[in-house]
């Protein structure tokens, strides 16, 4: 059990994680450059007239985007673990596991853990505004149990009660409140910002597609041997 | 009798193996997250912001 977990887990979150960093690199680096411009303050886009869009040109940092590669692929792993868990747990209740559910699994995956907290703490350039870390933090790993809780009872309570529960339980973190900054302080232009944080959901969408894929794969595989 | 001793115990390291994988996933994904230490935060700091972790 322990290896299938492991086997199941290693395989999803490698490539997962793999891919994410490659698409991290391409779509969503150069905004993170761009912002770090105007967070170090070599640029500044308050004051008179436009600033005009910094060229970042294509470049590879190999200590930097290694490390992006190496923790991306660390993430997706510990993510993978905790998505094969929770598949041998619904498997146990009768739920079927493979490539074609895990797509399902994965694109859940990817509501708990970046849609959901993303809907009231947007992904973060740089420089933005923001609350003390340790409380963002709190109400981050919060919010995605919540979620995921939620899901859960959606998805596998046999009756109205149980989804509308869910449902109560995914919007209840919203609806407290997640830790906000008390101005708007960020240096960053909100162009910059917007294009950032869709580009951070829509790689985080693709990645976990790609993780409960591959974890249903190799798990339903582990099962015909 | 004997079946059922095996399934009990076959049971029991289920759980052990689903907590163990649980635990350590939950691990990495705090240490390469969301650890404040130094150098750490300056390893991660990308892909912390690319996936929407709470970073600063």
């Amino acid at each position: 059990m322990f290896q299938k977990l492991l086997t199941s887990a290693l395989f999803a979150g490698f490539a997962a994680g793999l891919i994410a960093a490659l698409l991290q690199l391409a779509f969503v680096q150069p905004s993170l450059l761009r912002a770090e411009l105007f967070e170090s303050g070599t640029l500044t886009h308050f004051g008179s007239g436009p600033t005009p869009v910094p060229e970042i040109p294509f470049a590879i940092d190999p200590v930097r985007d290694a490390l992006s590669v190496l923790f991306s692929a660390l993430i997706y792993t510990g993510y993978a673990m905790l998505l094969v868990v929770a598949m041998s747990v619904a498997e146990n209740r009768g739920a079927r596991i493979d490539a074609r559910t895990g797509l399902i699994w994965g694109v859940a995956g990817f509501v708990a853990v970046q849609l959901a907290p993303a809907f009231s703490l947007p992904p973060e350039l740089p420089g933005s505004a923001a609350a003390e870390v340790g409380a963002r933090q709190v109400w981050w790993f919060v919010t995605i149990a919540a979620t995921g809780a939620g899901l859960a009872l959606i998805a596998f309570g046999r009756s109205l009660w149980p989804a509308l529960a869910g449902a109560v339980l995914i919007l209840l973190p919203h609806l407290v409140g997640a830790p906000h900054h008390a101005s708007y302080a960020g240096p960053v232009p909100p162009e910059l910002a917007g294009l950032f944080a869709s580009r951070a959901l829509g790689v985080g969408l693709m990645a976990w597609a790609i993780l409960g894929t591959i974890a249903g794969y190799v798990w339903s595989r582990g099962e015909a041997q | 009798m004997t079946t059922q001793t095996l399934s009990l115990s076959g049971l029991r390291s289920d759980i052990l193996a689903l907590a163990a994988v649980g635990l350590i996933g939950l691990g990495i994904v705090f240490v390469a997250g969301h650890a404040q230490a130094g150098a750490l935060h300056d390893a991660a700091h990308d892909v912390r912001h690319a996936t929407g972790f709470p970073c600063h």
